[in-house]
């Protein structure tokens, strides 16, 4: 991997691009499905009923084209940089989805909670930042 | 309990899922040629394999999960809580795929599953 302005530039793009999707992608997703309602029932035809209202729903279509946007823009990403210098981002993103959570959709979150947000977000730093390949190539 | 349920959903057939189609795809070989038809004929390939529609009806079957207990949860407590998915995925590469874990990773995934209890706690 060369160390050039451009590259610099381009990964921070993506980076960028992959820490705001993928929060909202899932912001939008929750606030799509308390507009369909709670999942109260395993009836079919009442599931069936409530699938249909999902796939109506422009706000979860919003979210999966956010997580498709975040997907090729991981899978970009992954294509010149390393998993391990990418996969600490998403510990970025769940910090993410909890400041939307709290902002935007007006959820409450509790002192306890913050602190258990960020301890996960630093376990997933520490996964990320271990070697992505441990099985011998042959 | 319907809430741990779902997730519990979420994270175990989130991660079998993915296990399944690391194993389709690590039958299928490391993709060298990135051509348009080169890719098409690796996800015809790929769409044989029984494992690839195992993992792909597991995948499916999460996202509905996350669907439905977002539909009765906050997101800034369904999404931290889905980082259980490294847990099990540390869990799943060890048992199933035979991937070397080490003891740096496992560390992370105990303070991940830490952070967890702790968002648990805080809900109440």
């Amino acid at each position: 991997m060369t160390s050039s302005a451009g590259l610099h530039f381009k990964t921070y793009c993506m980076l960028l691009i992959m820490i705001v999707f993928a929060p909202l992608g899932n912001v939008m997703l929750g606030k799509g499905m308390k507009n369909v309602g709670a999942v109260a029932t395993w009836a079919p035809s009442e599931l069936l009923h409530i699938v249909t209202r999902v796939f109506m729903s422009g706000y979860i279509w919003l979210g999966v084209a956010s997580l498709l946007t975040f997907f090729v823009a991981y899978m970009l990403i992954l294509s010149w940089a390393d998993f391990s210098y990418v996969q600490p981002a998403s510990s970025v993103a769940l910090l993410v989805v909890a400041l939307l959570g709290y902002f935007y959709l007006g959820e409450r979150i509790s002192p306890l909670h913050w602190a258990g947000i960020v301890v996960i977000c630093l376990g997933v730093f520490v996964v990320g930042n271990t070697p992505p390949r441990t099985t011998e190539v042959r | 309990m319907r809430e741990a349920l779902l997730l519990f959903l979420v994270v175990a057939s989130g991660t079998g899922g993915e296990i399944c189609v690391t194993r389709a795809m690590k039958h299928v070989g490391e993709v060298k040629d990135f051509r348009p038809l080169a890719v098409v004929q690796v996800i015809l390939r790929a769409m044989k394999l029984p494992w690839m529609w195992i993992g792909i009806s597991l995948m499916a079957l999460a996202f509905f999960s996350l669907l439905a207990v977002l539909s009765i949860e906050n997101v800034s407590f369904v999404v931290p809580v889905t980082a259980l998915n490294y847990a099990a995925g540390a869990l799943g590469g060890k048992f199933f795929l035979g991937e070397r874990v080490t003891p740096r990773r496992w560390a992370g995934v105990l303070i991940v599953c830490i952070g967890v209890t702790l968002v648990w706690l805080g809900k109440r």
